[in-house]
């Protein structure tokens, strides 16, 4: 096989990702033949749609994944798409509507509906979207997997590993959809539009500290890639420095981003 | 979503628990971090050997190849002094010395080059798959530089030991900053545990 096709295969195996991955593009592709006349679904959310699910099936099954558990600016790039890049292009997109027509009727009515109504959820959901317990947990869980005793046995333990990839999903995507709403609070969003400008311009902050402390640490803070090994010869501290600037600059763009679209939603709302 | 937070914080908790601070140990912590010591090789004898072959033993299982110029030389000897320190205990421990270079580190080679630093070093090699398989197992790397004029190449590998315990369960690492007075200390206690 050539290589970029081996490198394609999925490194570790998720039975869940993989599911995950297919049944939201099925139902999505399935979703948006249905849709009345005159709802179609427009070019531009496709393709925030589908390039958000390659993005995020790219860096979670193939071999980049490998190179992200051996590779501390791999890893970085992995926790941008995961966390930032890959739920922003798909909250971006709104797909929520469209999945839902395009699932089976039954699992729609009889499983989800009932579920997402759920007094418990809801309020899980109210608790983690709250102004100020979203951006706290957002920014709180980059600090968490950062620090470099907890980093360590992330990538040295499996489970954890796993655990610390899907938590940066998971919360990429409650974040993004919570930010990134086009409804007003009138119109139901959960967080208004103009308070959603400051929280994304305040959450960038720390992000960019502590990219910043990495980039410019001058010793190596996460012995764990010379500990495990990496993927390839590099200095400790190259790898570093790269990872402190993925962290630091493309997060901090993404912020800047997220804030001209909520602008443009507020200004359609006046 | 809440509960599954609550798995994840519970989960974190453990493993705090399990690994910082406390515990008798100078070295890292690793118990139910890591899998159970499990391979198939070949040892510097020309042996198939698996993991039960050396149960009943404290092993430190460290990867390596014998051209290497820096890490596992130093290591090797730092091994083989805390192993002196330990007197007639050390013999309830055992080296295992996994060449990541197969295609250069021939049997007679890795034995030659075990035995240099004591007895209680065995060199295992592996074909491809079943070196590509362990590595894994442990989240370990290893990745071959380009050769020089003459076909040497260095090798980037791990430069950690991990050590496990007559069980064969995970316990221990050795980092590359451990000195031989923490592997001594550790490896003491863990071969007394095995006695009492």
């Amino acid at each position: 096989m050539s290589g970029w096709l081996a490198f394609l295969l999925p490194w570790e195996f998720s039975p869940l990702a993989a599911a995950l991955a297919l049944g939201a593009a099925v139902a999505f592709v399935r979703g948006a033949r249905r849709v009345p006349p005159g709802q179609a679904v427009g070019v531009a959310r496709r393709i925030g749609f589908f390039s958000g699910l390659a993005l995020l099936y790219f860096v979670m099954q193939t071999h980049f994944d490998y190179l992200s558990q051996h590779m501390f600016y791999i890893h970085r790039l992995q926790h941008l798409v995961l966390h930032h890049a890959g739920p922003f292009l798909i909250a971006l997109s709104q797909p929520q509507a469209v999945i839902a027509r395009g699932l089976p009727a039954r699992l729609h009515e009889r499983v989800l509906t009932p579920a997402w109504r759920h007094p418990l959820v809801q309020g899980a959901y109210r608790v983690l979207q709250n102004w100020l317990v979203a951006p706290v947990l957002f920014v709180g869980l980059i600090y968490l997997w950062l620090t470099p005793e907890i980093h360590f046995y992330a990538m040295l333990s499996g489970p954890l590993y796993h655990v610390m990839n899907w938590s940066m999903l998971l919360d990429g995507l409650l974040f993004w959809f919570l930010m990134l709403d086009p409804r007003t609070r009138e119109q139901g969003a959960l967080i208004g539009l103009g308070p959603r400008i400051g929280l994304l311009l305040l959450t960038a902050v720390p992000q960019i500290l502590i990219g910043a402390d990495i980039a410019l640490a001058t010793h190596d803070l996460f012995n764990v890639y010379g500990v495990c090994g990496r993927a390839w010869t590099i200095d400790p501290l190259e790898d570093q420095q790269l990872g402190g600037l993925v962290t630091w600059i493309p997060a901090a763009m993404m912020h800047a981003v997220g804030t001209l679209v909520v602008l443009s939603h507020w200004m359609r709302s006046k | 979503m809440s509960r599954l937070r609550r798995a994840w914080l519970v989960a974190l908790a453990l493993l705090l628990a399990s690994c910082g601070g406390g515990g008798p140990w100078q070295l890292k912590d690793i118990k139910g971090v890591v899998p159970d010591l499990a391979f198939n090789l070949t040892d510097d004898s020309g042996r198939r050997v698996s993991a039960a072959d050396y149960r009943g033993r404290t092993v430190l299982l460290f990867f390596g190849y014998t051209n290497c110029p820096d890490v596992c030389p130093t290591t090797l000897v730092k091994l083989a002094a805390a192993l002196k320190d330990l007197g007639p205990a050390a013999h309830g421990a055992q080296v295992l010395f996994v060449t990541v270079d197969p295609k250069r580190d021939t049997l007679e080679a890795l034995h030659r080059y075990a035995r240099a630093f004591g007895s209680h070093v065995t060199g295992l090699r592996g074909s491809a798959a079943e070196l590509r398989e362990l590595a894994k197992r442990y989240r370990i790397s290893y990745s071959y530089g380009t050769p020089d004029a003459s076909g040497n190449y260095d090798v980037t590998h791990s430069s950690a030991v991990f050590v496990f315990d007559a069980e064969g369960n995970a316990r221990l690492l050795v980092m590359p900053d451990s000195g031989e007075k923490a592997i001594a200390h550790d490896l003491k206690l863990l071969l007394g545990a095995r006695q009492g």
